[in-house]
C-alpha cells in the first residue's frame, strides 16, 4: 500500500512538533525516518496511527484520503505499529497476545485458541520468525517479543508497518535478525516505516531516507549517502564521529580485577574468572554483545553485587574492596555512570540540583552539619549546568523533565565533578542524541588525559573504537581477549562471537 | 530545544494551570466536597425535611427551608463546638471550644507526621495503634511506677513514650531489611499483639493495673509530677501536648526538607535502586525511617498517657493510630499540610458533642472525614467534576497504588 502524508502539522501549545511534513512511502519499500531525539518522528507516527489529531494536513492511502480518530481506525485501514515499549501482556502466551482484541471464537463464544495458534504459526513460518505460539511472553528474549509485536500487526493484515526505534532495545545480533525480517516483509509487499537515529542501521536496510530536524523535513537521501553527510543533515552541522585524542600515557594501576566470578540475579555465573587491569590515564573498553556479563561486572566493582571470598578479588589503588559497601567504594574515588540512568543514575522527581548531590549527602561540600548546604548546592548546580551544557530553564527543574541526552549529561556532571581516580562508564551514549554524544565522548577523553583510569562498557562498536586505548571483549562472562585499537572490525566481531584472539 | 527567550509575556494561562493542577487545590476542593456530602446526610436524616417531602409539590419551599435549617444548625454547632461559642456567658467560655480543638489536634498532628514520614519513604506504616500503645505502656510505667522530681518526671515519661514507640517501628524496619517482610502486614499484626499485651499488663496489680481498679483493666492515675502542665491554667484542659505537637511539626519540616537525613529518606522513597547506586544503605534507611515514623507517633502516646487525671485504659489510644493515616493523606505528608489536616480533624472531634446536642448524629462528621479522604484518594474524580488539568505528580498516591496493586517482588 502506498502511504502519503501531505503537509502534516501538529502543535503542542507554542511548540510546533511537526511543521508541514510531506512523506511518501511506496508499496514494498523500507522508508527510514531519521532524526535526533525530539525531532518529531514519533509525533508524526502518532498522527498517522490516530493517537494525535493533526492540526493541518492529510493522510492518503493508495491515493484516497483517510481520517483516523483512533488506533482502531488506523489498524482497520491496514496500518500497524510496533512501539518502542512493547504492548504485550507478559503472563499470556504468544497466541493469546496475538488474539487479544479480536479473539476468534467458536460456537457459544468459546475462545478458539487453536485458530490463533495456527495464525501465529502461519505468519511465523512464512517470514522465518521462529516463534512458539505457546511460549509465555515473559519468558521470551526482547528480540522475540518484538517479533510477537510484528506478528500482532501482521495478523491484523497490516499493509504499512511502523517500527518506532525498534533497535533501541536489541542486541547487535537481534538487530541483524530484525533487519532480515524487515527485508522479507518488504519483499512480500508490506511498506515499512523505520524510525531511528542510528545511522548505520539506516544505511544497512533502508530503501529511502527522510531526515527530520526540529519538526521539518530537511532532506531526502539514498542509503549510499556518506555517514558523515547524513549525520550533519540530522544535527545541522558537521559531527566528528572520530574523537581526536593523543596517544595514551598510562600510569600506575588503579583498578585491578583478578580471577573474578560473579553470580547474576538467577544465581547463574554471569562473570566467569575474569582478570584485567586499568591504569591511570587510559581508557579500557569492555566490548561485547549485551548480556554477556558486563552489567554484573560493573555492579560487582561498585559493590552493588556480592562477591564470595573464593570468587576472586577487586582492588582499587592497591587495596581490596571486596565486601565493602557501595558508599565506601564511591569514597575510595570511583565515579559510576550506570547503564540504566533512569532507574539507577538519577531520581526523576528530584531537581537537577538534588540529583547532583545524590551521592554527596554524606560529606562536604553539600553538607553543613546534619543540614544541607543549600547556598553551595545552588551555586554548584548552576556551575555544572553551564559547564556540562545541560539544557534547562533552571537547576530546580525535575530531572524527569529533561531529555535523554541532558539526563545523561546530568549524571556525568555529578560523577566527573567528584574527586575520583577511576571512572566506570556504562553505555554512556545509549538513547542520547548525536549532539550530546560528541560532547560526552570529548569529556571522557579529557578525563583520561587528566590522568584518570576509565573503564568504558559499551555495546556500540563505533564508540569503543573511537574512545578506547585497549579493548577487552567479553563473551559469556569470560574475557575472550584484550587487544589494541588497531584490530579491525571483522576480528572484533569474531571475538564478540566467542572466537579467541 | 529549550531556548532562553528574553522578552516573553507571562503566560497567565499556564500559571493558572499549574496552580490548579497542584495538590493544594485538590485538597481544598475535596474538603468542600466532603462537607457537601455531610450536608446531604444531615438533610436526608432530618425528620422535618422528610415530612416536608410529603407535600413537596404543594410547598417546595418548606422542604428547602428544612434542609437549609438542618445544615445551618449542624455546621453552626460544629463551629460553636470547635472554634468560638458566642452564646457563652464569659469570654473564657467562648474560646474554650477552640482550646479543645487544639488539645485534640495535638496527638493527631504528631501521629500524622509519623505516618507521613513513612509515606515519604514509600513505606506504609499501618501500625500507628500498636506503636502508640507501646508508647503508652512505657510512659505509663514511668508515670505510675517511678517517683521522680517535678518537670524531670514528665520529661522522662515523654522520652519513654517516644522510645517505646520507636523501638516497635525500628523492629518492623529490621524485619523488612533482614527478611523482606512487608511492613503493612507486620505492623497490622503487631497492632493486635501489642494491644493484647497492654490488656494483659492492665489485669495484674503487680504490673500496670491500678491499686483501685478492682476488676477493671485500668492503670493508676499518673503522678501529679508526671502530668503534662496546663498551658492556660486549670480551667482549660489544653496542656503541653499541643506544644509538643507544634515542636514536632518544626522538627519534621527541618528533618525532611533541610537535613541530609531527610534527603536520603526521600531519595529511598522515590527510587531505592538509584539511592543504592548512590551509596545509600537502603535497608538501614528502612529501619531508620520506621523508627522515626514511630517516634512521632510516640509523641501522641505521651499526650494520651500523661494528660488524663484518671488512669489509662485499653482504649486510651482513641483510634489516633488510624486517624493519623487520614491526617497524613489529607496533609500530603508535608509539615504544614499535616498541621492543617490535624487541626481540621481535631475540630471535628471537639465539635462532635455540640453537634449531637442539636439533634444530629455525630457520625455525620465521620462521613465528612471519610468523604474528604475518598475525594483526595480519587483525583481523577475530582478532576472530572471540576475539569482540572492532570496533575504534575501524585507521587505518594501513585506509590501507594503500585504498592497495593502490583504483583511480584519489589
Amino acid at each position: 500500500m502506498r502511504l502519503e502524508l501531505k503537509g502534516i502539522t501538529k502543535r503542542f501549545g507554542i511548540l510546533v512538533a511537526n511543521d508541514a511534513i510531506d512523506l511518501v512511502v511506496e508499496s514494498g519499500q523500507i522508508h527510514s525516518l531519521l532524526g535526533e531525539n525530539g525531532a518529531g518522528k514519533s509525533t508524526l507516527m502518532n498522527v498517522l496511527y490516530g493517537l494525535y489529531k493533526a492540526d493541518a494536513g492529510q493522510i492518503l492511502l493508495d491515493g484516497k484520503p483517510a481520517e483516523f480518530s483512533g488506533p482502531g481506525d488506523a489498524m482497520a485501514a491496514g496500518i500497524g505499529m510496533v512501539h518502542q515499549h512493547f504492548m504485550l501482556i507478559p503472563v499470556f502466551t504468544v497466541a493469546e497476545n496475538v488474539a487479544l482484541g479480536h479473539e476468534p471464537t467458536k460456537r457459544g463464544g468459546v475462545l478458539d485458541l487453536d485458530a490463533a495458534r495456527a495464525l501465529v504459526r502461519k505468519i511465523s513460518d512464512r517470514f522465518g520468525f521462529d516463534v512458539d505460539p505457546d511460549a509465555l511472553v515473559e519468558d521470551l528474549p526482547v528480540g522475540v517479543q518484538q517479533r510477537v509485536e510484528i506478528i500482532k500487526s501482521l495478523a491484523r493484515d497490516a499493509k504499512v508497518l511502523v517500527l518506532d526505534e525498534p533497535t533501541a532495545v536489541l542486541t547487535p545480533q537481534e538487530t541483524d535478525e530484525l533487519m532480515e525480517i524487515m527485508r522479507g516483509l518488504a519483499k512480500s509487499g508490506t511498506s515499512i516505516v523505520f524510525i531511528t537515529h542510528k545511522l548505520r542501521e539506516v544505511k544497512a536496510v533502508a530503501d529511502t531516507i527522510t531526515v527530520i530536524r526540529q519538526g521539518r523535513v530537511v532532506g531526502e537521501a539514498k542509503p549510499s549517502t556518506e555517514t558523515a553527510e547524513l549525520a550533519s543533515m540530522m544535527v545541522g552541522r558537521d559531527v566528528g564521529l572520530i574523537v581526536d585524542k593523543k596517544i595514551a600515557d598510562p600510569g600506575k594501576v588503579v583498578l585491578s580485577v583478578s580471577d573474578l566470578s560473579v553470580l547474576d540475579d538467577r544465581d547463574q555465573r554471569a562473570v566467569d574468572h575474569v582478570s584485567f587491569e586499568v591504569r591511570a590515564g587510559e581508557i579500557l573498553a569492555i566490548a561485547g554483545v549485551q548480556g554477556n556479563g558486563q552489567t554484573e561486572l560493573a555492579e560487582a566493582i561498585l559493590g552493588l553485587r556480592a562477591i564470595h571470598s573464593s570468587d576472586g578479588d577487586i582492588s582499587i589503588s592497591g587495596s581490596s574492596v571486596r565486601g565493602k559497601s557501595v558508599r565506601t567504594i564511591l569514597e575510595r574515588g570511583v565515579g559510576y555512570v550506570p547503564e540504566d540512568r533512569q532507574k539507577n543514575g538519577l531520581i526523576s522527581e528530584f531537581s537537577i540540583a538534588e540529583n547532583l548531590m545524590l551521592n554527596g549527602s554524606f560529606t562536604k561540600p553539600y553538607t553543613k552539619g546534619l543540614g544541607i548546604a543549600f547556598a553551595t548546592r545552588a551555586r554548584l548546580a548552576d556551575e555544572r549546568v553551564k559547564e556540562f551544557d545541560i539544557r534547562t530553564t533552571s537547576a530546580l527543574t525535575p530531572a524527569g523533565k529533561l531529555s535523554g541526552g541532558n539526563q545523561q549529561k546530568l549524571v556525568l556532571a555529578r560523577e566527573l565533578s567528584r574527586e575520583v581516580d577511576l571512572l566506570i562508564v556504562s553505555q554512556p551514549t545509549r538513547g542520547v542524541d548525536v549532539g550530546s554524544i560528541e560532547f560526552i565522548h570529548e569529556r571522557l577523553v579529557e578525563e583520561r588525559n587528566a590522568g584518570k583510569a576509565v573503564l568504558l562498557i559499551s555495546t556500540e562498536l563505533d564508540e569503543v573504537m573511537a574512545l578506547a586505548d585497549r579493548i577487552a571483549v567479553m563473551y559469556r562472562g569470560r574475557i575472550v581477549g584484550i587487544v589494541d585499537t588497531k584490530t579491525d572490525r571483522a576480528k572484533l566481531g569474531q571475538m564478540m562471537a566467542g572466537v579467541a584472539a | 530545544m529549550t531556548k532562553s527567550v528574553n522578552k516573553e509575556p507571562i503566560d497567565w494561562n499556564a500559571a493558572l494551570k499549574e496552580i490548579l493542577s497542584g495538590g493544594v487545590t485538590r485538597t481544598v476542593v475535596s474538603v468542600i466536597l466532603g462537607f457537601a456530602v455531610g450536608a446531604f446526610f444531615m438533610i436526608i436524616s432530618n425528620r422535618e425535611f422528610l415530612q416536608s417531602l410529603g407535600y413537596f409539590f404543594a410547598d417546595p419551599l418548606s422542604s428547602l427551608r428544612a434542609a437549609g435549617d438542618v445544615v445551618g444548625a449542624g455546621y453552626g454547632a460544629l463551629i460553636q463546638g470547635s472554634i468560638y461559642n458566642p452564646n457563652a456567658a464569659t469570654f473564657e467560655g467562648a474560646i474554650r471550644p477552640f482550646t479543645e480543638t487544639l488539645r485534640l489536634a495535638g496527638p493527631l498532628i504528631a501521629a500524622g507526621l509519623g505516618i507521613g514520614l513513612g509515606f515519604r519513604v514509600g513505606l506504609f506504616n499501618i501500625g500507628g495503634t500498636g506503636q502508640l500503645v507501646s508508647g503508652l505502656i512505657w510512659a505509663t510505667f514511668v508515670a505510675t511506677r517511678m517517683e521522680l522530681p517535678p518537670v524531670i518526671h514528665f520529661v522522662v515519661a515523654i522520652v519513654a513514650a517516644i522510645v517505646g514507640a520507636a523501638l516497635v517501628g525500628a523492629f518492623v524496619g529490621f524485619l523488612k531489611a533482614r527478611t523482606g517482610a512487608n511492613e503493612v502486614i507486620t505492623t497490622i499484626m503487631l497492632n493486635y499483639i501489642i494491644v493484647s499485651f497492654f490488656n494483659f499488663l492492665l489485669t495484674d496489680n503487680a504490673l500496670l493495673q491500678g491499686e483501685t481498679a478492682g476488676g477493671y483493666t485500668k492503670s493508676d492515675p499518673a503522678f501529679e509530677t508526671a502530668r503534662l502542665p496546663y498551658l492556660l491554667g486549670e480551667s482549660y484542659a489544653l496542656n503541653l501536648g499541643f506544644v509538643l505537637a507544634i515542636a514536632a511539626v518544626v522538627v519534621y519540616w527541618w528533618l525532611m526538607e533541610r537535613s541530609t537525613i531527610g534527603f536520603r529518606l526521600r531519595a529511598v522513597g522515590f527510587s531505592p535502586s538509584a539511592a543504592k547506586t548512590a551509596g545509600i544503605n537502603v535497608e538501614r534507611t528502612f529501619v531508620l525511617a520506621l523508627g522515626l515514623s514511630a517516634a512521632f507517633v510516640g509523641i501522641a502516646a505521651a499526650n494520651q498517657a500523661l494528660s488524663s487525671t484518671g488512669g489509662v485504659t485499653p482504649t486510651s489510644h482513641a483510634g489516633i493510630g488510624f486517624d493519623a493515616i487520614t491526617v497524613a493523606l489529607l496533609g500530603g505528608s508535608s509539615a504544614s499540610g499535616v498541621l492543617l489536616a490535624g487541626l481540621l480533624f481535631g475540630a471535628f472531634k471537639a465539635g462532635s458533642s455540640a453537634i449531637q446536642i442539636v439533634g444530629i448524629s455525630p457520625d455525620v462528621l465521620g462521613i465528612v472525614q471519610g468523604s474528604i479522604v475518598l475525594f483526595i484518594a480519587a483525583p481523577p474524580l475530582i478532576r472530572a467534576i471540576f475539569r482540572l488539568p492532570p496533575p504534575q505528580t501524585t507521587s505518594m498516591l501513585s506509590a501507594l497504588k503500585s504498592k497495593l496493586f502490583s504483583r511480584g517482588g519489589k
